[in-house]
Parts: structure tokens; C-alpha cells; sequence
């Protein structure tokens, strides 16, 4: 009883809280990386391994671009078009061909396709990190710590970017085509639904939400060409324990393993915090490898 | 009287080896060239072409779930990491370090990850199967990365290597020359094993599975224990081929266990062809060696891997096969 009262009074609650915030902070901006993820999963079947490079790259073109015109919402639009580009061409180039082929064969080109793309990065803009000034640098009280403004913001943008997406999903024109080809993609081509082209759109899409978290991370962490990896692999775990294809299931698992992590993080090192995150996988793989966030199947 | 026709050609009897005649005739070629190769190459291509061969195992370790299994390893990363280590414990812990104790380390390291992949991964199939080795060889790097007091954290371990012992008999030091023809019997024998054991009923049945994984279990084959057992098996040659690297370069690197090293190692597979064992070996080599050549082209800056990654791209979309896929039914009768 006495040691239970001792590890009680031993939680810095104050700490807590500012955890708390912070692990909703990194779960949005995570559950914004993982929705592109699954969303590409969940339509395509294919599993993005260069969506961290794509993310990485987003944060350099807002780099290049605050440093062109000073403004960082420019940068964050430019980025997430150029992104959405760059995926839309790699799409066609290197998915595309593979359509009809074992799934296993477009993780290999993916990841091939990271490979190219981090290296690119890291010859064009060299292994040192940059860094992006806060578009806004104001802060706020919270107990004792003055807490910034920008994270808060943060995490309003990415909810309203996932927002927005959903409910373009569920009364635009072309969200209804894209649930259409998720249900089934033979009808929907016989209904006349353009489906390679949808393929190309969403990886587009998926694309550009990456890039926009790249951006709006970029301030807090700095700009180097590995960051990917870090993220790709959460958004992996968040996609999986999500459940594969299903947005608010990974909105509410990347939520959920960043708080964990955040917590985790008062007693040990960030890096060993990670581990939390694999744990949480693993307890779900043999709990329900369907996702911890779905109904369960009948 | 009736002159017999001499010009008349006679039917010749075409002597036509069997299969397995000319297979192992190739192989006691190959084999021929590689134990030669050590004797006139210079030191560098020496140590080039060992490096190949235990790139090669780590592969050939891998195509076991690959080629004949059908599930994508993400996470060789972790036992070939766990070799090396388990490998440069022994030889850190015990006087005079032994190189047999070291690759028996290195296995036993290397066995222990496998059994907690297999046991948890194997549940999954497919894109599942790839994250989840790919996750759990993150764990094995942050744990190795993290715990200095025992692994030296960022810095590895550093060791020398050891004799070259048998008891009673031999004990001698390594050069590169007799380290090479280590390496190469080490391969050799692993090839050996991994061929019968894929052409054994088991190896039927892991193949069984990558071609139809629900009705391997219709007909009554505990599916999940099979893939269990295979994932140990590649994860043991994987170790030893750690081992093997670890000897070589006298030093144990948490990069080893980074995922890089399990990229590279599909990379290997895919390049030369999955499903034939020899292929990965080629794909080790000729990734090694268009490497080499692009640097020494335009230098030690130049990044390598985008015009490797760009071709890799175009290999799984043109020659989903590999370079040896041309090959892979003779090579598997």
C-alpha cells in the first residue's frame, strides 16, 4: 500500500497535461501522415513505403519555397501540389505497370521508390538539417510553461485537412467514385468510373497530405533527409492497429499511440519510447489483427 | 554384293546427360572458379568477393520465405544483426576467443530473434507478414541502439578475430585468403542444406503454401507451425551469415540491425531472382559491383543508390524474375 501511494505521489501530474497536449499535437500531425497511407492501402492495395519520403520532401520544398518568398502558408500550398505531382508521375510511372500483379511486387517498387527519393534528397540538399522559423510565435500559459501558440494550430490544421478530406469522400462527385472503386472495382469501371485514373488521383492525394504534415511539422523538428523513416514506420504501426483503409480508425490509433508514447517519454528516453508504440502492434496482432478500431468482423 | 554406303551419315547416338549430371558439373565449376578466385585476385577483390558470398547467405537466408514460401521479409535486418552481435559476445567474453563458439553464438543470437518474429509475425500474411518484420527489426535496432552498457550503443563492439581452430589439429591465424575459403565453405554448405531442405516434402509444403495458402490447410498441414519453422530456419542462416560479417570486419555496428540492411537484402533477392537460392548470390553481386563501378566512375560522393534504385524499379516491372529467373525450374529439379 505504501509503495503504491509512493509511485502515486511520484506522477508529475502538471507534467501529465503538457504531455497530454503534446501527444495530440504529434497525433495529428501522425494521423495526418497515416490517413494518406491508408487511404492509398485502402483503395489501391498498395502498401506506400516512399509515403516518409514523400513527407520529407514536402518539408524541403517549404523550405525552398520560406526561403524564396518568406511566406509559410505559400509554402505550405506550393509543397502540397508539387508533392501531389511528384506522386501523381510516380504513380503512373512505376505503379501503374504493376496493376493486376501480386501486391508483394508494388511494396518493392515503393520502396525502391524511397530509396531513389532520399537519396536525391540528401545529394541535393546535403546531410545537415535546416531549420523553418514558427509561422506564428506566440504563446500562451500553461501552468508554468509558456506553451506556443503554432502546436496548438497545428493540430486544428491536420484535423481540418482530415475533415475536410472525409467529407469530400463521403458528398463530392469524385470522393463518392473514389469509395465507389474501394467497395468494388470491377462495378465501378462498369458504371464508366475512369479507375486508373482514380488510382493516380488518390495516390495524388495521399501525396499532398503527406507533404502538407511535412510542412507543418517542419518547424519543430527541423528538416533532414531520414526524417521519413521515422514517420513512415509509426504510420505503418498507426495504419495497422487503425485497422488497413479505415480513416477515423487510424485518426483514433494515432492518437492514441502518440499519448502513449508522450507518457512514456517522462521516465525514459524518446528513443526508447518508440517501443511503447511497437508494443501497443503487437498486443493488437495477437489481440485483433483486424485493427483495434474497427467493429468487430462478423 | 552390296557396298555398305560409307559416306552415308551414320545416325549418331546423342549422348545427352542427365539433369542432374550437368547441374553438378556447373556447380563443381563455380565452385572451381571461387576457390581459385582468392589466389589471383588482389586484396581488395579479395575481400570484395568474400563480402559478396555473406551478403549472398544473408539473401539466400531470406529467399527461403521469399521464393519458396511466398512472404516478404522486411526484417532480416534483426537476425543478421543479432549474429554479428551474439558473435562478437563470444569473442569478447571468452579467452582465447574461439570461432566456433562465436558462430554458435551468433546462431543462438540470431535463433532467439527468430523465434519471437515467427511467433508473433507468422499470424499475418501477405503486406501484414512484411510491416510486422519490419517493425519488430526497429525494436531490435532501438534496443541495441539504446543499451551502451552491453552492445556500446552507436558505437558497436569491436573485436579481433579469432583462429581458425579445430581441435587437436589445426589452430592458425586468418588471412584473407584462408578467411575467404572459410566464408565459402560456410555458403557452400549452407546452399547445400537450404537446396535439400527445399526439395525435402517440407520444402514441398512451404512451396504448397506460397502457392495456395488456404487449401495447403484443407488438406491437413498445420500451415502457421510450417511458417514458423521456416521463418527460424531463415533466420539462422541469416545469423550465421552476421556471424560470418562479423568476423570479417572485426566489428559489430547497430547498423547491422538497421533496415537498410533488410532492404538491401530484398534488393539482393529481387535482382537476381527469388526463388532459386544462386539468384540472390548473383543479385549480391551484381548490386556490389555496379556500386563499385558507379563509384569509381564518379566518385565516392556520388549517390549510389539513385541509379541503383531506379534500376531495381525498372527490374520489378520489366524482369519480375530476376537475372537467374530464366533458370529457376533447372535449378530446382
Amino acid at each position: 500500500m505504501h509503495t503504491l501511494a509512493a509511485f502515486f505521489a511520484s506522477i508529475p501530474f502538471d507534467q501529465i497535461l503538457i504531455q497530454t497536449v503534446n501527444g495530440i499535437v504529434t497525433g495529428m500531425i501522425l494521423a495526418l501522415v497515416a490517413s494518406g497511407l491508408t487511404l492509398i492501402f485502402g483503395i489501391m492495395d498498395v502498401v506506400n513505403f516512399a509515403h516518409g519520403e514523400l513527407f520529407m520532401l514536402g518539408a524541403y520544398i517549404g523550405v525552398i519555397v520560406i526561403a524564396a518568398t518568406g511566406s509559410f502558408w505559400l509554402a505550405l500550398v506550393v509543397s502540397s501540389l508539387t508533392i501531389a505531382i511528384l506522386g501523381a508521375a510516380l504513380q503512373i510511372v512505376a505503379l501503374r505497370p504493376l496493376i493486376g500483379r501480386d501486391p508483394l511486387t508494388t511494396i518493392l517498387a515503393t520502396f525502391g521508390m524511397s530509396l531513389v527519393l532520399q537519396n536525391f534528397a540528401l545529394w541535393q540538399f546535403g546531410p545537415t538539417a535546416r531549420r523553418i522559423g514558427e509561422p506564428i510565435t506566440a504563446n500562451f500559459q500553461l501552468f508554468y510553461l509558456t506553451y506556443p501558440w503554432y502546436r496548438l494550430l497545428i493540430a486544428v490544421l491536420s484535423a481540418a485537412i482530415i475533415g475536410g478530406f472525409w467529407l469530400f469522400l463521403k458528398y463530392g462527385k469524385y470522393g463518392v467514385w473514389i469509395r465507389a472503386t474501394t467497395q468494388d472495382r470491377v462495378m465501378a469501371q462498369a458504371m464508366g468510373i475512369p479507375v486508373p485514373l482514380v488510382y493516380t488521383g488518390v495516390f495524388a492525394i495521399g501525396a499532398a497530405m503527406a507533404a502538407a504534415s511535412g510542412v507543418l511539422f517542419a518547424p519543430l523538428s527541423g528538416v533532414y533527409h531520414t526524417m521519413g523513416l521515422d514517420w513512415v514506420l509509426r504510420a505503418f504501426i498507426v495504419v495497422v492497429v487503425g485497422g488497413m483503409g479505415n480513416l477515423l480508425g487510424s485518426v483514433a490509433a494515432a492518437i492514441f499511440i502518440s499519448l502513449l508514447e508522450a507518457y512514456a517519454s517522462l521516465w525514459v528516453s524518446p528513443a526508447q519510447a518508440v517501443i511503447v508504440s511497437f508494443v501497443v502492434l503487437i498486443v493488437t496482432l495477437l489481440v485483433r489483427p483486424t485493427g483495434l478500431f474497427v467493429p468487430t468482423p462478423k | 554384293m552390296t557396298a555398305t554406303p560409307i559416306d552415308k551419315p551414320m545416325p549418331l547416338k546423342t549422348t545427352k546427360l542427365s539433369h542432374t549430371a550437368v547441374f553438378w558439373i556447373g556447380f563443381a565449376v563455380v565452385m572451381a572458379v571461387l576457390v581459385v578466385a582468392p589466389l589471383v585476385l588482389p586484396e581488395f577483390w579479395r575481400r570484395f568477393l568474400t563480402e559478396i558470398l555473406i551478403w549472398g547467405l544473408l539473401a539466400m537466408s531470406s529467399d527461403l520465405l521469399i521464393g519458396y514460401t511466398g512472404m516478404v521479409s522486411f526484417g532480416h535486418s534483426a537476425f543478421f544483426g543479432l549474429g554479428a552481435y551474439g558473435a562478437a559476445g563470444a569473442l569478447l567474453n571468452s579467452n582465447p576467443p574461439n570461432l566456433w563458439l562465436a558462430i554458435l553464438a551468433g546462431l543462438g543470437g540470431a535463433a532467439g530473434a527468430a523465434l519471437f518474429v515467427a511467433y508473433f509475425s507468422t499470424r499475418l500474411r501477405d503486406i501484414y507478414f512484411a510491416i510486422t518484420t519490419l517493425i519488430f527489426s526497429q525494436i531490435f535496432y532501438v534496443i541495441i541502439f539504446t543499451w551502451t552498457n552491453v552492445t556500446g550503443g552507436e558505437n558497436g563492439l569491436i573485436f579481433s578475430r579469432p583462429h581458425f581452430t579445430i581441435p587437436f589439429l589445426v589452430d592458425m591465424r586468418f588471412t584473407s585468403m584462408t578467411m575467404h575459403w572459410f566464408v565459402l565453405a560456410m555458403v557452400t554448405g549452407s546452399y547445400l542444406i537450404l537446396r535439400r531442405v527445399t526439395q525435402s516434402p517440407f520444402g514441398m509444403v512451404l512451396q504448397s503454401i506460397r502457392e495456395n495458402e488456404a487449401r495447403t490447410r484443407a488438406i491437413g498441414y498445420p500451415v502457421q507451425r510450417y511458417k514458423i519453422v521456416a521463418v527460424m530456419l531463415s533466420g539462422l542462416f541469416a545469423g550465421l551469415a552476421g556471424a560470418l560479417y562479423g568476423i570479417q570486419n572485426q566489428f559489430a555496428a547497430p547498423d547491422f540491425v538497421f533496415f537498410v540492411t533488410s532492404g538491401d537484402t530484398v534488393i539482393f533477392n529481387v535482382m537476381g531472382g527469388i526463388g532459386t537460392l544462386v539468384g540472390p548470390i548473383v543479385g549480391a553481386g551484381f548490386f556490389q559491383l555496379l556500386r563499385e563501378l558507379l563509384a569509381r566512375l564518379f566518385g565516392d560522393q556520388f549517390p549510389y543508390l539513385i541509379p541503383l534504385g531506379l534500376i531495381f524499379i525498372a527490374m520489378i516491372i520489366f524482369l519480375p524474375q530476376g537475372l537467374l529467373g530464366f533458370a529457376r525450374r533447372w535449378l530446382n529439379r
